[in-house]
């Protein structure tokens, strides 16, 4: 069946996305800022349980166990939202490429003819519309700040640059599930997401990377070695106390 | 035992009791995410929707109502979340905008983040600005009223 390994596309996303932004907790550069990277944490996490809890209705693994008892080959999270926070400008540029991403999928999504996928995707979308301001705010600050704050943020987008590629890959099981109107075509995503960073980049005196080439792998389970280190902090206590409850 | 099935209204002015537990001055009712109640043969089914996916007070909520509904003589009550359509704060009701208001959080502007539209609570005036769109909740932003100077919630438009 591809569909649960398509929801565990969806729902790994969000999850490890999450996991990064929660590292965030207690060190954000202002109070203000601490609450709003563990809020977009927060919904993430929300999200993940949705998709996670229904691939686990499929499949017979609930939310926890998908969450907790996977190893990293077995994560199907695009590279992107694995990548290390570093600096500031690393987080909210990986967050901005992100959020222009998921708003534009979410919404083709909740067209879906899945209606649990449908459901999912509409209520998801309103939280990315906050999402994705904020992270565009931030582009727009430290792009059109100091030259530091400049300098940084375009290092930042240098960096992550070759890992947006994936975000349109269409393979085997992306057509399987376009072709059934319950996914999308990822590559007709390219272009409005193109013009909506490009637009807010050439807003914040930045320059959109050249580079061409992309990494890619981890929607079929290839990751950096970035991946098992959040894991092992992640699922620290599943694997240590095994079935352990709140 | 005669088996006694409360009218809907009863049921309802009783949920209007569960307060929401991270913004005790509205009820879940007035938050507008009880979204139906129907009895399943003996069996009350009440349909919750969540505000935010990720939203703790979730469960919270869902306990607060089986426990208010039980204390109240219901012998069974099955909880189901609901997520299509998704809650809305159009659904906050007249009287839950009103106690959000007096408890000083501005009640959701009409349009999305329209700076313009957020009325100090306090003073009610409109010269305010946003400090973060994301508050101590995940429903709520802070901003700041440059008449007062005070800094207040403002629950967002969602
Ligand atoms: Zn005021």
């Amino acid at each position: 069946m591809s569909l649960p390994e398509y929801l565990l596309r969806l729902g790994d996303n969000a999850l490890i996305l999450s996991q990064r932004l929660a590292e965030w907790c207690g060190h954000g550069p202002v109070l203000e800022e601490d609450i709003a990277l563990t809020n977009v944490a927060l919904d993430l996490l929300g999200q993940a349980r949705l998709w996670l809890g229904y691939a686990g209705e499929l499949t017979g693994r609930d939310e926890d166990q998908l969450a907790f008892l996977r190893d990293a080959g077995e994560f199907r999270n695009v590279l992107l939202v694995e990548q290390p926070n570093r600096d500031f400008a690393h987080t909210m540029a990986r967050q901005f490429f992100f959020d222009v991403w998921h708003g534009l999928l979410l919404e083709k999504l909740s067209a879906s003819k899945d209606e649990r996928i449908g459901g999912i995707a509409a209520k998801a979308l309103k939280e990315v519309a906050y999402h994705k301001h904020r992270a565009t705010d931030w582009i727009l600050r430290l792009g059109d700040g100091t030259g530091e704050s400049h300098a940084r943020m375009q290092q930042a987008a240098d960096d992550l640059w070759m890992y947006t590629g994936e975000l349109f890959e269409m393979d085997a099981l992306e057509g399987e599930m376009h072709q059934a109107g319950v996914g999308c075509d990822l590559a007709a995503l390219h272009e409005p997401w193109l013009n909506e960073v490009s637009r807010i980049f050439r807003e914040a005196t930045l320059e959109v990377p050249k580079q061409s080439w992309m990494q890619r792998g981890g929607k079929r389970g290839i990751h950096s070695e970035h991946l098992g280190y959040i894991l092992a902090e992640m699922q620290f206590l599943q694997r240590a106390y095994p079935g352990a409850k709140w | 035992m005669v088996k006694v099935r409360p009218e809907a209204a009863q049921l309802w002015s009783w949920l209007e009791e569960v307060a929401d537990p991270e913004i005790p001055a509205i009820s879940v009712v007035d938050l507008g995410i009880v979204r139906d109640i129907r009895w399943n043969d003996d069996e009350l089914v009440v349909t919750v929707t969540p505000t935010y996916s990720g939203c703790p007070a979730t469960e919270v909520i869902a306990r607060d109502i089986r426990e208010a509904l039980l204390a109240r003589g219901v012998e069974k009550v099955r909880l189901e979340t609901k997520l299509s359509p998704p809650w809305t704060t159009d659904w906050i009701s007249e009287r839950g905008r009103r106690r959000l208001q007096e408890s000083g959080i501005a009640p959701p502007a009409s349009g999305l983040i329209q700076i313009e539209n957020v009325a100090c609570p306090r003073c009610g005036s409109h010269a305010v600005e946003m400090i973060s769109r994301f508050g101590s909740t995940p429903c709520k932003s802070i901003y700041k009223c440059r008449a007062c100077l005070e800094p207040f919630d403002v629950f967002k438009r969602h």
